[in-house]
């Protein structure tokens, strides 16, 4: 865990920002399995992505300073699964936004491989919540989408475009619309779409939040799969804490306006996990205590303003 | 079928009354022309060619207008539609430039470009931008913003992402705003046809006043309304209809 220059191999690039105080020590772990392994998770020399000192405030209709995010720090390790949960407008899915480049934070950075991002890129693709693929063009269109922006040529396009269906089981269903698909299918497409962009990292905007349990399930496994077959970072953001924890590397937890980063919880469970495991539903319950606090105060904001404190990410298009 | 039948009946009314009307002779012909008078002017129209040129040269003009202000007006409302002071600006005046007569336009363009194709151009660009560049702008606020974003996301930006996601994405909301740019471009078109001698059915028209032949203005007249309801209800609904289908919305009617 050493940082000392000699340890880092002279052609790579030596992180400039200091090391990150605050919230990696408060990290508590949890579960039988995490025995043994450092409380305080060691970044890379460069990490995969890089939340630096995020903050974004709004200016609100009323004409008030609303600050929606405070000073988020966050290092990914490359291939992790880290899930991010907290109340609803905690500012999370504007986190993921921020992350993906549709939106600029008030101050700090966002970095990739240590390279402050410039707008968006294909190197990380948002998979969103709902209503993200494309109506006009048909599930093959959709997932050949962001290749033929990148000007893939025609033959690797298509090769490309039915290993994903493949990937996500919807080969049979290349020549249908959108709108003739069920839910969990379409967020089927919209995985299979954002990774034949081949990114390196996946954003996820409570992908599976408008779905019924059984097709959930059923995608936490594919995603688990798919997640342990390529090789993809995942940021992963929900309110289901047991989600986050069944899916999660780490689960990192958000307070309620201003979010900031109020704890983080390694997950060491076995993989395959499944949302019914014991050890699942009790290193959730550890965490949702915690989140408890953040939801009453959402709750008693809500009731205050008379209205859902909730705010949409992505101001521009 | 049922509706088949329906039609017929209806329209076989309607004719009937009109032939009745004109067989009582309450007024003479040259005031009330008679179904069988327009019929002789319609069949000896199209064989002697009349028509068809003029049907070719308008439907030329109205062609190349319309396209014209179908480009430009969406360049416009994507533009207008992109700032908040533009839209305050710029959109309260189209909005109200809409309320003026492309008509009116007409001794201005006369000016500007002569008495010549162009002029007629101009009027029948000034008729149809509006509503198009209205229509876009609107089909821009419309359109869920999520696609925008998805579509930057995969890497869409510039020209790109208006041509593959913004323009497809918000055609559902500006089909009925292109269609009623049509509508525009037809009538200031004929208008000015009618003002302007040379060719075109507005111009057949006016021959039919000017020899105070009514049957001819009405068989021009019904020549104005088939092409119109031929670009809606054939062209333009099978566009909604294709869209209907693509996006899964129930049908508007």
């Amino acid at each position: 865990m050493s940082t000392s220059p000699r340890n880092v191999p002279a052609s790579l690039p030596i992180p400039l920002e200091p090391r990150l105080p605050g919230s990696y020590s408060r990290g508590v772990k949890i579960g039988p399995a995490s025995v043994g392994r450092p409380t305080v998770v060691a970044a890379p020399s460069v990490a995969k992505v890089g939340l630096h000192d995020i903050s974004l405030s709004y200016r609100t209709q009323a004409g008030e300073r609303l600050q929606a995010l405070e000073n988020i720090n966050l290092q990914v390790r490359a291939g992790e699964f880290v899930c991010i949960v907290g109340p609803s407008g905690c500012g999370k899915s504007t986190l993921l936004h921020l992350m993906a480049g549709l939106q600029s934070p008030t101050s700090g950075q966002v970095l990739v491989d240590g390279k402050p991002i410039q707008g968006p890129g294909t190197d990380r693709i948002l998979i969103f919540q709902e209503h993200g693929l494309f109506p006009w063009l048909t599930v093959a269109q959709n997932v050949e989408f962001g290749m033929k922006m990148k000007g893939i040529a025609k033959p690797e396009r298509k090769e490309r475009v039915e290993h994903y269906l493949r990937l996500v089981h919807l080969a049979k269903f290349e020549k249908s619309y959108i709108h003739q698909l069920s839910g969990g299918m379409r967020q089927r497409v919209a995985i299979a779409r954002a990774l034949a962009t081949e990114p390196d990292v996946l954003l996820m905007d409570e992908p599976f939040a408008a779905l019924d349990a059984q097709t959930r399930d059923l995608l936490h496994d594919e995603l688990e799969r798919i997640w342990s077959d390529t090789g993809r970072t995942i940021i992963f953001v929900t309110h289901n804490v047991r989600e986050a924890v069944r899916l999660g590397d780490r689960v990192m937890l958000l307070t309620f306006r201003p979010g900031r980063v109020k704890n983080e919880f390694p997950v060491d469970l076995p993989r395959p996990r499944s949302l019914e495991d014991p050890e699942v539903a009790l290193a959730a319950r550890e965490v949702l205590d915690e989140l408890r606090d953040e939801i009453n105060r959402s709750l008693e904001a809500e009731y205050k303003e008379g209205v859902k404190p909730h705010i949409e990410p992505g101001g521009e298009v | 079928m049922k509706r088949a039948l329906r039609y017929i009946i209806f329209y076989g009314i309607l004719l009937g009354a009109w032939a009745l009307l004109a067989k009582l002779k309450i007024w003479p012909p040259y005031l009330f022309p008679t179904p069988w008078g327009v019929w002789d002017e319609l069949y000896g129209g199209f064989k002697d060619h009349t028509y068809w040129i003029a049907i070719a040269v308008s439907m030329r003009r109205v062609l190349a207008g319309y396209i014209i202000s179908v480009v430009l007006g969406m360049m416009l409302g994507l533009g207008v539609s992109s700032s908040e002071f533009l839209e305050e600006t710029v959109g309260g005046l189209l909005v109200s430039l809409q309320s003026l007569p492309s008509i009116c336009w007409w001794p201005l363009a006369l000016l500007w470009f002569g008495l010549s194709q162009n002029a007629i151009l101009f009027v029948v660009i000034m008729g149809s931008l509006l509503s198009v560049t209205l229509a876009m702008e609107d089909g821009r606020r419309q359109m869920p913003k999520i696609f925008g974003q998805a579509g930057r996301n995969l890497g869409a930006s510039g020209f790109k992402l208006f041509w593959y996601v913004l323009l497809p994405a918000s055609l559902p909301f500006i089909v009925s705003g292109l269609k009623q740019g049509w509508a525009f471009a037809w009538r200031s078109l004929i208008t000015a046809e009618m003002l302007y001698m040379s060719m075109g059915l507005g111009q057949v028209l006016m021959m039919g006043r000017d020899f105070s032949n009514m049957s001819a203005v009405i068989a021009v007249m019904l020549l104005i309304i088939a092409i119109g309801y031929i670009v809606d209800g054939v062209i333009f609904k099978g566009l909604e209809r294709h869209l209907q289908n693509k996006w899964g919305l129930a049908p508007a009617n």
